[in-house]
Formats: structure tokens, C-alpha cells, sequence
């Protein structure tokens, strides 16, 4: 008992969690990107962050402004890579300084030497797609877009999930039998016409395809927590603490679940990489997020169809590949560090 | 000259030494046994002798019949393991194939020694099974472990271990999981075998009764090191070492007060029944009941431990439970005025809040992600919810100190930073810390070491002459009814067949089956 610090179990996870190189680093890894790409506006945007135009401050990035504000005819908003409006900037006094990659997703190079999908250039780093939309933004808005879809998916499973199967679980018998009927009748449900019948029906989006793709996802959750419920339910401690005249919620939400939430954790990450494939798949089959989304799966599809653009297909497989693989890694290292047997085996 | 010799025999898994310099020898006949507490290193010492544990490191020697054990082959170890040496295990559920009948299991090993046909090795262990005692073994020998009882299952284990005429046999606690009635009949099997064919036998045990009745020569364990070893009666009789005297002490003593008059808890015609699945289509539309415990009436009195002693399936941890009102139950469980499902949630709550609750493990009574401070507080939190944080704390720390854990950092650590015998004082402080009038102790005592088993019951003693709590004590272990209670039940297939004060019973039993319990812990 010289420890200087009690550990509590979810520390000492944390630990062994932290001895797995190779899933601790691509945890880092994996939040940097996330992080980076919710300020992809800051990062990749085709209008400057500040501008100065004759003696005046202007923040392009948050104000839409007409071109006319810059010497333009029009008064439609300014196209910051139109050549006049680039000239207007490099005069004396003026300057404008412009995000890393100057590309919004939507930003369509009309300026380009070849004809869209364009290779690698020094304007667009990745090349374009095939209706000139630089790649590079293209990625990097969809990594965004299908990490925070996979967060959204797996938080919605999860708390479905856990709910779901906790109730199963801990009033057992009937109300169990019931349930997991139910859970069958909704399983043998063919999702994928679902989605088809869905996005016929609704236009799709986002939100569309979070609440079906979630409608199916909690099932692996439930059954796992289902299973966990039922073990502790006849432990000791859940015991001790019914005789103790503990109710049954605060059974449930204090002693049972956090000793059952270690399957759901475990699969947390590999929950996320399912959802990032499911939504590459749908949209890759044209089923998923409305044209104009930076999708990766639309990519893809572009890649497909344009096999000498290799471009498309090789940097957006490596997008894919390299997201699928982080979270793969974090999983593995999550699984070893919660295994059972190795939480008993290190005592000290 | 002795059939096996080990040396100087170092352990390690990993870095983490178990084993330090052991050296026993074994002749053939030979009954020795090795003692020791859990996690002292005796089961790790015994496999190793035949190097069962791939990812233990040995060193130093181990010679059987002359022939370095440490320098084998696989296949000449695989010559010995199960011909010449084998070993029975303390679980015979776990430690036989549940999907093979018993007689496939006793003719693989008939095989793969002998190299006899399927007829010869069948009718061998026929035999084997009739010698070790099983009724019919010729309709017994197709059975699946689970269609045996415990005693039988252990007896088919030996049947397997003894079917190649091994010369050593290795027996790692083979009566701890039999109730104890079963015990001595294993151990007679075991003597006359031995008898019969000059068998050497190591035997593996925390249980000091077992090594007087058995083994001519005992080796004590402490921490990895063989602290002591010789003749039984001269280690029982005049011990060397501390720990061997410790050990030798660890009989619980008797340190109770006298109990007051009156009735605080009476229980009237408390039975318990089970839903049972009835076999064939009878079972798809009702249940059949299973009677756990018949109706009983008994009552207790304020100070008063009552024992309720019986064997496994006997029914007494239903009973405990029924007391608790934590499984359906019929009849009727009064403390004073107040009976569990009469009046409403306030009677509840009062009842939980005077009849508390001591569970058998403590490890799985203890919720492990929680903190001590919060275990022990939550029952505070519930019947007390007006006290603030300061008074709470304060109450938790007097709690944990009448348990004999007074320290202010233990507040903030987990079940798992502690030992055995500290969590189970953990779990009688949260009990306590209501200040109950009513304690059931359901085998409080039987997953600790010896030693560790009589620091506890002292506690409890001393806890019951300070607040004159009433004890039911739920236990299979008559030196426990002897040392703590002051009434005993004798429960048998559900049913209450003897009662009266301890005395009384221990020394006069009405029922031979009280009389066999006695004499099976003597």
C-alpha cells in the first residue's frame, strides 16, 4: 500500500491503454486531424482570411462582399481568384492573405491549363475532380464530414444501445424475451433497401441518413450490453446493493452500467469505422448525401469513372484507408486495454 | 530411494520470482502433504513437476525414478504426464471435458499409454470406475459430467488419473469443492488405492484437518519458500517455524458474550420455491416448483448468532436471502412490529435499513468501480440523506475503524488495491454503517485464508458484544458454528432436521447426519 496514487479502474485502462504504441499515437493522430479539420474554413477556403483594399480592413472569410467593393462591375459576390480581382489586390497598399489552401470544396477552377479532372498543379496540389473542384479541399471537407457522421452515428447507437440493452438486461424474464424479439423482427429488416426506399421517398441528407444509419447501429450495443447486465445482475454487489434498499435506477445507472459500458467502449471505434464505410458505400452508389457534399464516396465513384485521373482514386482511397486504419489501431489498443483478464492480472 | 526428488527448485514467471529454492522428495507410498495459504506457491510448485505451466521459468532439479524432469523431451514428458504421473484437480466440473461421456475420457488416456483397442480400453475403465467406487459403471461409463454429482465427478476424475497405474499421484485440493461429508469418503478411496498399489501421493491442501487424517510427512509453504517439513504428528505437535504455529493456531476461538432474552427477528413458516423447468411438452406450458427451503419457524434474540449449518443445495443461503426478502419467498419475516411487503415503502426502507447483509466474496460484493468512500457512504446516502458531506465522512471513517481500517487514504481506492481479508472488513463496514440490528452473514468467512478467517471472525465477536447486533450466520463449516454461535440450525435437503443451543448439538447430535458432519471436520 505505498502507492501514492489510488488508481481507479478506468486509470489504470488509461495506463495500459497508453503502453500500446502504435493505438496511442494514432489516438493523437486522429484528434489532431479532427480538430484541424473543424477550422477546414480557416484552412482551405477561397476567400482570403484578411484583406486591406484602399486604406480599408476587410474579413472576407466571414462577410460576403460584392465584387464591386473591389473595383469589380458585378454586384455579385467576389470571386477572389478571378485574375482582375487578384490584380486589384497585388496594387500598392492592398494586400490579401489567403487561407494554406486557397480552395473551398465548391471552388471550381475555371482558370485551369487542362480540362477537368486536371492533375496535380501548383494552384491545386491534389489536382480536380472532374468538374474542376480542387481535390485537396474535396478531402478534407469529407474527412470532416464523415468523421463528424460517425460521431454523430456512433454516440446516437451508443446511447440507444446501452439504454436498450441495460432495460433487457436487468428485468430479465419477460420483459427480456419480449424485447429481444423485437430486436430480431427489427434486425432481419433489409437495411440497405431501407436507405433505398428512405432516399427515394426523402431528399437525402445528413441528418436523413444519421437517423437510419443509427436505427440499425445500436443493435451490436444492446446485445453486448444486454449480456453484461445479466452477469452483474446476479452478482454480490448488485445484491448488497438491493439490500441496502438502493432503487433501481440508481442499481442500474451507479453500480451496474459502469461495469457494463467496457464492451461498449471497446467497440466504440470500430462502430465509427463501420459508419464512415456505410457512408462511403452509400454515397458511392449515389444513394447518400445530396450532390455538391464533399463526399469521399462520391470520389470514389469519380475515380471509377475516371480511371487516367489516378489522382481521384489514389488519394482518396489513401484519405480512406488512413482514417479506417487510425481508428482500427485506437480500437485494437482500447481492446487490450480493457481485456478482462489482463485488468485482473496486474494487480500492482 | 526416493521416486521424486526436487532441488533447489526457483520458480519465476516473468520477473516475478513465486518459488524460492524448494527441495522435497517423495518415496513410493509415500503420502506427503504441502501447506500452505493461497498465493503461497503450492499448486505452482506441484505442476511443475511436471512442467505443466508453459510460461513458468524453472530452475534447479526435479528427478523422477533418477531421470532429470527439467532435461525431457516433449515426448518423453508426455510419457510420464498421465503414465507415471498424474494429477486430480480441486474442480472436477472444470477439470473434465464437458462435451465426452467420463468413459471416453478414462479410455483416451488407456489409448494413448497402453496403445489397447477400443474394446480392452473400454473394459478397463469400467473397471477403473468400479474401483474407485461409482454403482453400475457400465451404464455409468457413458454419462456426461454433468449428469454425475460432485462426489461422483471427483471419483471419475481419480478413475481417469489412476487408469494407467501411475506411480505418483498429484492431488491439487481434492476435497476443497465436496461437501464435507463427501470429503472423507474421497480421502478413504485415496488411502486404499494407495495401499493397494504403493502409490506415492502429493497432496495439495490449505486444509490442516485433512493433513492430520492423511499424510504421514507435510511440508508448510510461505511466500514461495518451504518454511518447514517432517513427520505430521511432530510439525502438528511441536512446530518450528512461526508461520507453521500460526497456521496450526488459525482454529477460530470462541469469544462470545452471552446473549440477551427476547425476540427481535422471528420468522414463521419461511419457505422458499423456485420455478423449475418440468422436463418433455409438460414443460411449454408450466413450470414445476422447485422447494428450496420447506417452511421453517425460528426466532432471535438481540446479541444472539444464530448458525445455520448445511452442505451445498441445502438450502441456507436461500434461507438468508428470504431474510433479506431479496428472493420471492412465502410466509412470514418479522422484526418487531415491521414484516417485509406489509405496509409500504417506508416499512421497506426502515427493514433494509436494520437487517444488513455480509456476502460470501468479497470481491464481487464490492461494486469495483467504486470508491471505498463511496461503498461504504451509499448507505448513508439512502437512510441518512440529511447528513452533509463532513458528517458523512465522518460517520464513514468510524465505521471503518470499528473494522479495524483506520486510515484516512483508504477513502479514495478501489476493491481491487486490497487484500481478501480487507475487502471482507470493507463490506461489514458498509453494513454496519447503518447500524443494523440484524446482520446475515452468508459464508463470511470461506473465501479467506485460515489465518485471515479467524482475524475476521474475532471482528465479528467483538462487533457483536460492542453493539449487540444479532447474527444469522450462514456457513458449511461446523468450527465456525462452534466458535461464533450461540443456536444452531442443521439444514439437510431444505429442511431444518435439528436445532437447539450449540452445545447442546455439537456434543449430543439427535440425527446421524449431524453426527457425520461432526466427525467429517474433526
Amino acid at each position: 500500500m505505498t502507492e501514492p496514487r489510488p488508481q481507479s479502474p478506468a486509470r489504470r485502462a488509461w495506463l495500459r491503454f497508453r503502453r500500446n504504441r502504435p493505438g496511442y499515437w494514432s489516438l493523437w493522430l486522429f484528434c489532431l486531424l479532427f480538430i484541424l479539420s473543424l477550422g477546414a474554413e480557416l484552412l482551405s477556403n477561397d476567400r482570403p482570411i484578411v484583406a486591406r483594399y484602399v486604406g480599408q480592413w476587410y474579413f472576407p472569410i466571414a462577410q460576403t462582399l460584392p465584387e464591386t467593393t473591389f473595383g469589380g462591375d458585378f454586384d455579385t459576390p467576389t470571386d477572389y481568384h478571378d485574375p482582375f480581382i487578384r490584380e486589384q489586390f497585388e496594387q500598392p497598399g492592398n494586400f490579401a492573405l489567403f487561407p494554406p489552401n486557397p480552395n473551398h470544396y465548391s471552388t471550381i477552377n475555371y482558370f485551369a491549363k487542362e480540362p477537368a479532372p486536371s492533375g496535380p498543379t501548383r494552384e491545386n496540389l491534389l489536382g480536380t475532380d472532374d468538374r474542376g473542384r480542387d481535390l485537396l479541399a474535396r478531402l478534407f471537407y469529407g474527412f470532416r464530414l464523415s468523421v463528424f457522421f460517425a460521431l454523430v452515428v456512433t454516440l446516437v447507437s451508443a446511447v440507444l444501445g446501452v439504454l436498450y440493452g441495460a432495460i433487457q438486461g436487468f428485468f430479465a424474464g419477460w420483459t427480456d424475451i419480449a424485447m429481444e424479439r423485437a430486436v430480431e423482427i427489427w434486425a432481419a429488416m433489409p437495411t440497405l433497401y431501407m436507405l433505398i426506399i428512405f432516399s427515394a421517398l426523402f431528399s437525402p441528407g445528413f441528418w436523413l441518413l444519421v437517423t437510419l444509419i443509427s436505427a440499425f447501429g445500436w443493435l451490436g450495443m444492446a446485445a453486448y450490453v444486454r449480456a453484461e447486465f445479466l452477469k452483474n445482475r446476479s452478482l454480490d454487489y448488485v445484491r448488497a446493493a438491493r439490500a441496502l434498499g438502493q432503487s433501481r435506477r440508481r442499481i442500474i445507472f451507479r453500480h451496474i452500467l459502469p461495469n457494463a459500458l467496457t464492451p461498449v467502449i471497446t467497440l466504440l471505434p470500430f462502430t465509427m469505422a463501420g459508419a464512415i464505410g456505410a457512408l462511403t458505400s452509400l454515397d458511392f452508389l449515389g444513394l447518400g448525401l445530396p450532390p455538391g457534399s464533399p463526399s469521399l464516396g462520391e470520389l470514389l465513384a469519380q475515380g471509377k469513372a475516371n480511371l487516367d485521373a489516378w489522382w481521384i482514386s489514389v488519394s482518396t482511397f489513401a484519405v480512406l484507408v488512413g482514417t479506417l486504419m487510425l481508428l482500427v489501431l485506437i480500437g485494437d489498443a482500447l481492446r487490450d486495454a480493457l481485456d478482462p483478464r489482463k485488468l485482473v492480472g496486474d494487480g500492482q | 530411494m526416493s521416486l521424486l526428488e526436487v532441488q533447489d527448485l526457483d520458480i519465476r514467471f516473468g520477473q516475478h520470482a513465486v518459488v524460492h529454492k524448494a527441495s522435497f522428495s517423495l518415496k513410493a507410498g509415500e503420502k506427503l502433504a504441502l501447506v500452505g495459504e493461497s498465493g503461497s506457491g503450492k499448486t505452482v510448485t506441484a505442476l511443475s513437476c511436471l512442467r505443466l505451466l508453459e510460461a513458468a521459468g524453472l530452475e534447479g532439479s526435479i528427478r523422477f525414478a533418477g531421470k532429470e524432469v527439467l532435461a525431457m523431451s516433449p515426448r518423453e514428458l508426455r510419457q510420464i504426464r498421465g503414465g507415471e504421473i498424474s494429477v486430480i484437480f480441486q474442480e472436477p466440473m472444470t477439470a473434465l471435458n464437458p462435451v465426452l461421456s467420463i468413459g471416453r475420457q478414462i479410455m483416451e488416456s488407456l489409448q494413448l499409454h497402453k496403445g489397447l483397442d477400443a474394446r480392452a480400453a473400454r473394459r478397463q475403465a469400467i473397471a477403473a470406475l468400479e474401483r474407485v467406487g461409482i454403482p453400475e459403471p457400465a451404464r455409468r461409463i457413458d454419462s456426461y459430467p454433468h449428469q454425475l454429482s460432485g462426489g461422483q465427478r471427483q471419483r471419475a476424475m481419480i478413475a481417469m488419473a489412476l487408469a494407467c497405474d501411475p506411480k505418483i499421484l498429484i492431488a491439487d485440493e481434492p476435497t476443497t469443492a465436496l461437501d464435507v461429508t463427501l470429503r472423507l469418503q474421497i480421502l478413504d478411496l485415496l488411502e486404499e488405492l494407495r495401499r493397494e498399489r504403493d502409490l506415492a501421493v502429493l497432496m495439495i491442501t490449505h486444509d490442516l484437518n485433512l493433513v492430520r487424517r492423511f499424510a504421514d510427512r507435510v511440508a508448510v509453504m510461505e511466500k514461495g519458500r518451504l518454511v518447514e517439513q517432517g513427520d505430521t504428528s511432530k510439525v502438528m505437535s511441536t512446530p518450528e517455524h512461526p508461520y507453521t504455529r500460526r497456521l496450526i493456531d488459525s482454529r477460530p476461538q470462541r469469544q462470545l458474550a452471552a446473549a440477551a432474552n427476547g425476540c427481535l427477528l422471528r420468522a414463521t413458516d419461511l419457505s422458499v420455491h423456485y420455478p423449475q423447468t418440468l422436463p418433455g411438452i409438460a414443460g411449454w406450458f408450466r413450470k414445476g416448483r422447485f422447494c428450496a427451503v420447506s417452511p421453517t419457524s425460528f426466532d432471535l434474540a438481540p446479541g444472539e448468532t444464530l448458525g445455520v449449518i448445511g452442505e451445498s443445495g441445502s438450502g441456507k443461503t436461500s434461507l438468508a436471502l428470504a431474510l433479506l426478502d431479496l428472493i420471492p419467498s412465502t410466509g412470514r419475516v418479522a422484526l418487531g412490529q415491521q414484516q417485509w411487503r406489509q405496509g409500504g415503502r417506508e416499512t421497506e426502507r426502515s427493514l433494509r435499513k436494520r437487517i444488513q447483509v455480509v456476502f460470501q466474496d468479497p470481491l464481487s460484493s464490492l461494486s469495483p468501480r467504486l470508491t471505498i468512500e463511496q461503498i461504504v457512504g451509499e448507505g448513508l446516502e439512502i437512510h441518512e440523506p440529511r447528513l452533509n458531506a463532513a458528517e458523512r465522512r465522518e460517520r464513514i471513517l468510524a465505521a471503518l475503524a470499528d473494522v479495524g481500517l483506520d486510515d484516512q487514504s483508504l477513502l479514495a481506492r478501489y476493491p481491487h488495491e486490497f487484500s481478501g481479508g480487507q475487502r471482507q472488513r470493507i463490506a461489514i463496514a458498509r453494513a454496519l454503517i447503518l447500524r443494523p440490528q440484524v446482520l446475515i452473514l452468508d459464508e463470511p468467512t470461506s473465501a479467506l485464508d485460515v489465518t485471515i478467517q479467524q482475524q475476521v471472525l474475532a471482528l465479528l465477536a467483538e462487533l457483536q458484544r460492542r453493539y449487540r447486533i444479532a447474527y444469522v450466520l450462514v456457513t458449511h463449516d461446523i468450527d465456525v458454528i462452534r466458535a461464533m454461535a450461540h443456536r444452531v440450525l442443521v439444514m439437510k435437503d431444505s429442511r431444518v432436521i435439528e436445532s437447539g443451543p450449540v452445545e447442546t448439538v455439537l456434543a449430543q447430535p439427535r440425527e446421524p447426519y449431524t453426527r457425520r458432519l461432526i466427525e467429517a471436520a474433526a
